[in-house]
């Protein structure tokens, strides 16, 4: 058929961030072992407590072994063959200001869109932008700081503020949670840190933005949140990665604190490299995202939207512990080529009236897996308690898969909960619909899904909303057949 | 405008077409009437482009050109237009971006400069008030949660934003109280011109009653079996499809019979 052709064509455009930024860089040698962990923390010239810390995540790892029971197929990961520390060498030192930064460096960040420049005030952004390992601007500082927000890269929230670190630092996702976390708590090298005090709200949006340029380099980068009671912080992620031949692992943890009455939003743009059409190369992202409602009356949400990785491996989960304490999920994952994704969510009801709400539109293309996997779990205690989960899975063509794993625990009666679950293809009819009236097949394509994914990118702040739709327009490429 | 002829096309193996010959000039209105199943909507349908059809012989030309070689959004931008018996949904996109994209990209086909938000919501206003519609209709996404008379609607409301030069028509009145049917008449009156076509496929003639065809045929098993003028849809509605069932049948037995007993006669 003449659509499925054209479709196919479409399908099959190029990524669009494969690009390689020639920069001199500072890499540990080759594999993982204590004296690997031991080096990294040197090099981040550590307090005692971190380095102990990850040699006992190191050794908890060694009795772990990689999960199986994810619907992901892939060869096994030689873990001795990663590079797990690579820094831009001319940053060694810690820029000052962004007149410091490797020019080369900045233009990379130009070409991702990223707003470095002055014209951020405009946009309201403050970046903290990790390249490889090690972050390499953190703008806004000043104005935040006179807030008392203290948004910077881990490694520095390491040496200004070990207090908070050593308090909160795995008090969500211990070492001991699973084999990536704990592979991550060995060795994570950087990622950002941000404080909230209490009573206040976050006047911009803080976003960080990750890129993994040099070969072979896995990408472990710790995040942490704290906002602090009656806060308020909305915070946005993005990711990308160049092109490679060979897979490239990323195994990440955020933790997400939010005390009385405070509220966090965290939104993820996620277009790692998903690997060719053929399903050489590509990233492999098995990351650990977990919020902790501590205090009564606060909010997490999680907005993702998925669209890179060969492999994507993520479960954005709230522990709703604080009474009256609200949990959300929004997901947009979608898998194209022989991407395969494994995602979805947590609910971990602990405490009375607290709430959850998921909605996770999954959408898959040619050869592409797509996964979700939940669990809604009420606990004795939690009265009242009440969840909501819709799934809707959208197929391109043939060949795809649509998988939905929900897992609902529920011990106390007084709990409320309800799953729906949707699949659909894309139809015939409603291309020929669209093209009837004079839109090319690939733009009706992009309209029909980002119409399917419409309820998740009104939870995203407008600017990524904008940058969502574009990068699924892009990563639908070759999915009917 | 449109010259088909000889179009034979069939769906998984099993012919519909058998054998059309229609020709359609500019500034007029051809009705094709028949009962179900006759070929009514596969050739709608296959005029516009949809790939489920094969062709298996026959030509069309539209303006000249060859109309089956060009794919549904090139005979779009080309001024064929369908309104759809069933228009489809199409949740989350409002019909506001939908319509405004499908013009833009009519537009953009004929090297016109896009029309900005304020310009578009101007024009789909103006013509919303002459099918009686309501502005909020633009907010709601394609066609979801339409009532049928809604859908019909929305399709002459795309008919009037975009324009066409050759307008066709599938069983736009079915489903449609006398009201709406009014409202939907007016607009297809509305669109007349005599720069334009249109082809109205109807099964029942109380659409003609508002709108007075140019000419009338009755398709029946894929062949046009008898054409006239707008009488013949009235002849149709007292008769029942029966009438030029049978005298179609009894036509075309003669024809065979005189093909058959020539060749004895002599």
């Amino acid at each position: 058929m003449t659509t499925t052709k054209q479709l196919d064509e479409l399908i099959n455009r190029e990524y669009q961030h494969g690009f390689y930024t020639q920069l001199e860089a500072d890499t540990i040698p080759l594999g993982l072992s204590e004296s690997t962990v031991s080096l990294i923390s040197a090099k981040k010239n550590e307090p005692a407590f971190m380095l102990d810390w990850r040699l006992k995540a190191y050794q908890h790892w060694l009795t772990l072994s990689e999960p199986t029971w994810p619907n992901l197929h892939y060869p096994p990961i030689d873990y001795q063959h990663a590079y797990y520390y690579s820094a831009p060498k001319s940053e060694k030192t810690g820029p000052r200001d962004l007149s410091e930064i490797d020019p080369e460096l900045l233009r990379t960040y130009e070409k991702l869109g990223i707003p470095l420049k002055e014209q951020q005030i405009l946009a309201g952004v403050a970046v903290d932008a990790v390249f490889d390992s090690v972050s390499v601007a953190t703008t806004f500082k000043q104005k935040l700081s006179t807030l008392g927000i203290i948004f910077c890269p881990f490694s520095e929230a390491v040496q200004k503020h070990p207090e908070l670190v050593q308090q909160y630092l795995g008090s969500v996702v211990p070492y001991t949670d699973n084999f990536f976390a704990s592979l991550n708590a060995a060795v994570f090298s950087d990622g950002s840190f941000c404080y909230i005090p209490p009573g206040v709200r976050c006047p911009m949006e803080l976003s960080t933005y990750f890129r993994i340029n040099a070969k072979n380099t896995g990408q472990f980068e710790r995040t942490l949140i704290i906002a602090d009671k009656d806060s308020y912080v909305s915070y946005l992620e993005g990711c990308t990665a160049p092109m490679r031949d060979e897979n490239q692992l990323h195994a990440a943890v955020v933790e997400l604190i939010a005390l009385e009455g405070a509220r966090i939003k965290y939104a993820t743009v996620q277009n790692w490299y998903p690997g060719d059409k053929n399903g050489k190369g590509g990233i492999y992202n098995f990351v650990t995202k977990r919020g902790d409602c501590r205090g009564d009356r606060s909010h997490i949400s999680w907005t993702q939207v998925e669209t890179g990785s060969a492999i994507t491996w993520k479960y954005p989960s709230v522990i709703l512990r604080g009474n009256s304490s609200v949990g959300e999920f929004y997901s947009v994952a979608l898998t194209n080529h022989y991407q395969q994704a494994d995602t979805g969510t947590k609910m971990i009801h602990i405490g009375r009236d607290t709430k959850s709400t998921v909605l996770s539109k999954g959408i898959s293309a040619g050869h592409g897996q797509n996964t979700y996997r939940g669990l809604i779990k009420v606990l004795s205690g939690a009265e009242n308690a009440r969840n909501y989960t819709q799934c809707d899975s959208l197929l391109l063509g043939s060949k795809c898969g649509a998988h939905t794993f929900p897992y609902i625990e529920v011990k106390n009666h007084s709990a409320k909960v309800e799953h729906e679950a949707s699949t659909s293809r894309i139809g015939e009819d409603q291309l020929f619909y669209c093209t009837q009236r004079g839109i090319p097949p690939e733009d009706a394509v992009s309209m029909i899904v980002s119409g399917f994914c419409k309820a998740v990118f009104q939870e995203l702040p407008m600017e990524f909303a904008v940058e969502a739709q574009k990068l699924l327009g892009v990563s639908l490429e070759g999915g009917t057949g | 405008m449109l010259s088909i002829k000889n179009l034979h096309a069939s769906i998984d193996g099993k012919e519909i077409l058998r054998g059309i010959d229609l020709e359609v000039k500019a500034g007029e209105v051809h009705a094709i009437m028949g009962p179900n199943a006759s070929g009514k909507t596969t050739l709608a349908q296959l005029l516009a482009g949809r790939a489920i059809y094969t062709v298996t012989a026959g030509i069309v030309q539209y303006l000249g050109r060859d109309l089956l070689s060009m794919t549904p959004e090139q005979r779009a931008c080309e001024g064929v237009f369908l309104a759809f018996q069933y228009p489809v949904e199409i949740p989350g996109i409002s019909n506001a971006l939908f319509l405004k994209t499908a013009l833009n990209a009519v537009r953009k086909y004929h090297l016109l400069p896009e029309l900005d938000a304020m310009d578009f919501l101007s024009l789909v206003r103006e013509r919303m008030k002459r099918v009686g519609m309501d502005d909020a209709m633009l907010l709601r996404a394609v066609n979801e949660g339409f009532s049928g008379g809604e859908k019909k609607r929305n399709e002459i409301l795309q008919l009037s934003v975009l324009q066409p030069r050759l307008a066709i028509l599938d069983e736009t009145d079915s489903g449609l109280d006398i009201d709406a049917l009014k409202l939907i008449a007016d607009g297809i009156n509305d669109m007349r011109d005599p720069a334009r076509a249109i082809i109205l496929v109807t099964h029942y003639q109380r659409l003609l009653d508002y709108v007075v065809p140019d000419f009338v045929h009755v398709l029946s098993q894929g062949r046009i079996v008898k054409s006239g003028g707008a009488d013949l849809a009235k002849n149709l509605e007292r008769h029942g499809y029966s009438w030029v069932d049978t005298d179609a049948i009894a036509s075309l037995a003669t024809q065979a019979n005189q093909a058959t007993q020539a060749p004895q006669a002599h």
